[in-house]
């Protein structure tokens, strides 16, 4: 492949297939965006041609952003090809706002991307900045200097008003700037004359950061790469320590980890534990992140190693002191948390339940299955209803989550239990019969007509138990087109010990 | 010759040592109920120890029943670890809370694990064995499984006798195979006992047969479970004539008392 070859990305636009993107030779060519593509190809036949992917280019800005963790937890996309990110107090980490700048533009470009980067008091102005003077820092307050010599269409106010502005005779943002903001607002609207005034550094629009800021952030940054196994659980556990100590200062445990590992070649991946309990002891974390990194499906490909680890508590909570020594009970609470705790880091939150009573008479809602990490307290202390003394079961031991469908070839009673049925295609004789145990369906907040189940439990030769039930009254409820009644059907819902 | 065989003494005494101080958890046994069947266990199910319970496919929930009801005996009040497999799930309905509890357990006590397959199951119920807050933990496979062999089995053994907590394996639609279990059972359905076709059932009937026993001799009784004193008894004739009511039955079907009488 000749890389000095012009190429460009088309996408289609209005019928028209127009260039979305284009490379630097493409550009000495002449060529721009928005140039049909009809166009670009007469002027330059051996051009080279490529389908725009927005899914892939959006995806690929993500990525991007996540890199960019790395230099503030306060990142923003600006869609389809900007990101800002709020540096506010972390320059000095780098060595100030001009190295920052270095580093983030030689680091990109490394990665094979084209970055124009500017660092302004606002981020409209920042904006501007990179659209024409790339690499510009400009002091708070002098905002409107710098960008007063650069064209209006730099503010990215769309095609109407850049060329109203134009043909005003308004051609730089300077000469926008000198009129007084009533006239700009009477003639552009409200929406611009505050653009402007941001890009002015008048007032600031507040950036949209992708995830809230964690209330602890504890990182660890390597000169070399680091890439065992062991290294990582040893940074983890230091990590860890560190995050625990400065919690605890103010009494707080996590309730929610994030840990996340900055590849060299910028591939970021982050892993998630959540716990039941503040957590206040670097132990546990410790053992959580291993549970979790080594249930990995795919596990952490540290590719050339990873340069930066970062372990944030995304949610914390106040932790409540017990007294621990005298009481089991509370002991015994706190391994159980902490043991669902480890379940939940290795299958997930969702796979580990407890089960709350629900005031329902049907059969398959009446229980609802609640994350035992988030529900314990509140599972633990649920009002259950009693059972009758000195009765056989009434309820299945085993429910089946959708009813089965059984052949029941006839009932001797129209609407009674039936003598024998097919269940899985096995026949079952019935021996005992009980019922009939009648369920109506919520008519007050069912959705389309639901039919009345009539219950039989009922034991067939070989002395298994079943629940089955008759959707519908005989003759009552089901009917074919005609409006005659036809025989509803049986179902099986659970198996009794 | 004799320093062979003085060598020999010495080793047996030493694994001696070592199975006393592995069996102290041993001596802590719960009595189920059933007379023959805790004289068999010697005093009862042991604690700290791994017990199987085998079923054939359809049996499942017997089988369920019964560990269900062993659970209950050795749990005590403390909280119960339910381990099952996704799979298990659709061959025999969901475990129910209310039917837990209409069997005399606390739902209150069960923290349920859904694991997606045999690996996760056996390692979360590894974890769960070694923590000593639990009462007991029941891990629910379907099928053959080829991650349950000694090696696991042995594993999920050291883990109970560390801890104190039982553990009970429903064993659904498999076949025995060696592991290091204390006892491992064999289950099926028993009908309830002989009565008119419209007269209710009785509290469930276990046919248990007690396929191996470490500790003890063998055998295979019927077993009923006494929903109300959560314990395993000798089967009893159900006394009661009629069919009891069911509970929350509404009122308009009063009317079908007469047809029971009669069908």
């Amino acid at each position: 492949m000749d890389e000095n070859e012009p190429s460009i990305v088309v996408a289609k636009e209005t019928n028209a297939l127009v260039i979305h993107a284009l490379d630097e030779a493409a550009s000495r060519l002449g060529l721009h965006i928005g140039l049909p593509l009809a166009n670009a190809r007469a002027m330059c036949p051996d051009i080279r041609v490529f389908d725009a992917d927005v899914v892939a280019d959006a995806k690929t800005l993500e990525d991007i952003a996540d890199w960019c963790d790395r230099f503030t937890p306060l990142v923003a996309l600006d869609p389809p090809h900007g990101l800002f990110l709020d540096i506010t107090g972390c320059a000095h980490l780098f060595g100030g706002e001009n190295a920052l700048l270095q580093v983030l533009v030689r680091a990109l470009a490394r990665q094979g991307f084209a970055v124009s980067a500017a660092i302004a008091g606002t981020s409209v102005c920042a904006r501007t900045l990179t659209r024409q003077a790339s690499g510009t820092i400009v002091a708070d307050g002098a905002e409107a200097e710098a960008i007063s010599t650069l064209p209006v269409s730099m503010l990215g106010a769309g095609e109407a008003i850049t060329a109203g502005l134009r043909r005003a005779g308004l051609k730089t943002i300077g000469d926008v700037a000198s009129r007084t903001p009533h006239e700009i607002t009477a003639r552009f609207g409200a929406r611009f004359s505050t653009l402007l005034a941001h890009a002015l550094g008048q007032g600031d629009a507040p950036i949209n950061p992708r995830k809230p800021l964690p209330d602890y952030i504890v990182e660890k940054r390597f000169a070399e790469p680091i890439a065992t196994d062991t290294m990582i659980a040893m940074t983890l556990s230091r990590l860890a320590e560190t995050l625990v100590a400065s919690m605890e200062k103010q009494g707080k445990g996590a309730r929610r980890l994030e840990a996340s590992f900055f590849r060299t070649d910028g591939a970021v991946r982050s892993l998630t534990v959540e716990t039941g309990r503040p957590v206040t002891q670097s132990a546990i974390i410790d053992r959580l992140f291993r549970e979790r990194l080594d249930a990995l499906a795919d596990p952490l490909d540290p590719g050339f190693g990873f340069d930066m680890v970062r372990l944030s508590a995304s949610r914390t909570e106040i932790v409540v002191q017990e007294q621990r020594d005298l009481d089991s009970h509370v002991h015994d609470n706190d391994e159980l948390a902490a043991l669902i705790d480890r379940i939940a880091a290795r299958i997930g939150g969702k796979r580990v339940v407890m089960h709350l009573p629900q005031d329902t008479h049907i059969p398959e809602r009446a229980v609802l299955a609640v994350p035992a990490q988030h529900h314990l307290a509140a599972a633990a202390q649920a009002e259950w209803p009693a059972r009758t003394e000195s009765e056989p079961p009434l309820r299945p031991l085993r429910l089946f989550e959708r009813p089965e469908p059984i052949k029941v070839p006839f009932a001797t009673v129209p609407d009674g239990p039936p003598h024998q049925f097919t269940w899985r295609r096995a026949k079952h004789a019935v021996v005992r019969v009980e019922g009939p145990e009648r369920i109506a369906m919520e008519w007050w907040k069912q959705d389309g007509k639901q039919l009345t189940r009539d219950y039989f439990r009922v034991e067939d030769a070989e002395g298994l138990r079943f629940w089955i039930f008759r959707d519908g009254l005989y003759e009552g409820e089901v009917f074919d087109s005609d409006g005659k009644p036809v025989p509803p059907s049986w179902y099986v819902h659970g198996l009794f010990a | 010759m004799s320093a062979r065989v003085s060598a020999l003494a010495t080793l047996r005494g030493q694994i001696e040592r070592i199975e006393t101080a592995e069996a102290a958890h041993h001596r802590d046994r719960v009595a189920l109920g059933h007379k023959e069947a805790d004289g068999a266990l010697q005093g009862g199910l042991a604690r700290a120890a791994i017990h199987e319970v085998f079923c054939e496919g359809r049996q499942g929930t017997a089988a369920t029943g019964f560990v269900t009801g062993l659970a209950g005996r050795v749990s005590a009040r403390r909280p119960l670890l339910w381990v099952r497999q996704d799979f298990s799930e659709l061959e025999v309905g969901a475990l129910s809370m209310s039917g837990l509890a209409e069997l005399g357990l606390d739902p209150r006590r069960v923290v349920m694990v859904r694991a997606a397959d045999a690996e996760a199951a056996l390692r979360t119920s590894a974890d769960a064995l070694a923590c000593d807050a639990l009462g007991a933990v029941v891990l629910e496979l379907w099928g053959e499984s080829r991650q349950f062999d000694l090696v696991a089995s042995r594993k999920l053994t050291l883990a109970a006798q560390a801890s104190g907590v039982t553990g009970l394996l429903l064993r659904m639609a498999a076949n025995p195979s060696p592991s290091t279990a204390e006892t491992r059972w064999m289950l099926r359905a028993a009908h309830s006992p002989p009565g008119a076709m419209w007269s209710a059932w009785g509290a469930p009937q276990f046919d248990a047969e007690l396929v191996r026993n470490r500790h003890g001799p063998v055998g295979r009784w019927i077993m009923e479970w006494k929903c109300d004193e959560c314990q395993f008894s000798e089967p009893s004739a159900y006394p009661q004539p009629v069919a009891a009511a069911p509970a929350h039955r509404p009122h308009q079907t009063a009317a079908f008392g007469d047809r029971r009488r009669v069908g």
